[in-house]
């Protein structure tokens, strides 16, 4: 996280030097300062940020692929007649452990049609969603934890 | 070409919005309500943004627009579950297959147990003097 707003700082840095700004500036000086930070990261002990920012890419197009092929099944059941929707309040027994990481999780879940997260249990183990298709609720909780969680807390950890 | 291309996202951002409100009429209860409106609306939200920053073109419209989707994307998730949460709360139960949130809030606290009603809680007791 740390070493992303860095590379944000850098690339605005760089605007200001080069004195136009513009998109195709703003681009270029975050890819420069991605090569500074890059090198420099092992100074402060650490060697992940290019697998992350490289996650945190991937993670992002999957997500919004995601919405878009939801939000399209929604439309459907919503223009056609028969309504297909057989929701389910599921437990879903969360691997997410820290508040950054539950948070995240529940706010990817919000915005990915078709689920819900209404509250966690106060001891933190337990999120529970609202689901609109879960006639299989086994198969429910291992998209859940496969497609979102897991590609999360990759980029998370 | 291009102004074909933001024109149809535009068009298509419109057509969510427009889905999102049939939904919330067609649904049958509170919370798949909640669901069509506020996915199907963000949805149509950020392509009418994107579309409009694209059209523009300029680095400050780009910037407007990649602002917005960000507070958009920040923002409704929390509305979507605070009201989700407020509406269980008040009693509002939902048509589902099968609720596994029902009985497990303690009724005094709302303390919220993982596999059962939780005993209250003596950390957050809000009279406790």
């Amino acid at each position: 996280m740390y070493a992303f707003f860095l590379n944000v700082l850098l690339a605005l840095i760089w605007t200001l030097a080069v004195g136009r700004f513009t998109f195709h500036q703003l681009v270029l000086g975050f890819l420069l300062g991605f090569v500074v930070v890059t090198i420099l990261e092992p100074l402060w002990g650490t060697n992940v940020y290019r697998r992350r920012l490289w996650r945190g890419l991937a993670f992002v197009a999957f997500f919004a692929w995601e919405i878009l092929l939801s939000s399209l099944r929604i439309a459907y059941d919503v223009v056609t007649p028969r309504l297909r929707a057989q929701p389910r309040i599921v437990a879903y027994p969360l691997r997410a452990r820290t508040d950054t990481e539950i948070t995240l999780f529940a706010n990817v879940l919000a915005l990915t049609p078709g689920t819900l997260p209404l509250d966690v249990s106060t001891d933190r183990r337990v999120l529970y969603v609202h689901v609109m298709y879960a006639q299989d609720k086994e198969a429910v909780l291992q998209e859940l934890e496969r497609s979102l969680e897991r590609r999360l807390l990759e980029v998370l950890r | 070409m291009k102004e074909t291309l933001t024109g149809l996202v535009a068009v298509a951002g419109a057509a969510f919005m427009l889905i999102a409100s049939v939904g919330i009429l067609r649904m049958p209860d509170f919370y798949l309500r909640m669901q069509a409106a506020a996915k199907a609306g963000t949805l149509g939200i950020l392509c009418i943004v994107v579309a409009t920053g694209a059209t523009l073109g300029s680095l400050s419209a780009l910037l407007h627009a990649f602002l917005a989707s960000l507070f958009f994307l920040l923002t409704t998730p929390i509305a979507a579950h605070l009201l989700g949460r407020a509406a269980y709360l008040s009693g509002i139960r939902p048509r589902v297959l099968e609720d596994e949130l029902a009985g497990r809030y303690h009724p005094a606290t709302h303390a919220l147990g993982s596999d059962r009603a939780p005993d209250a809680p003596e950390t957050r007791s809000a009279g406790a003097s």
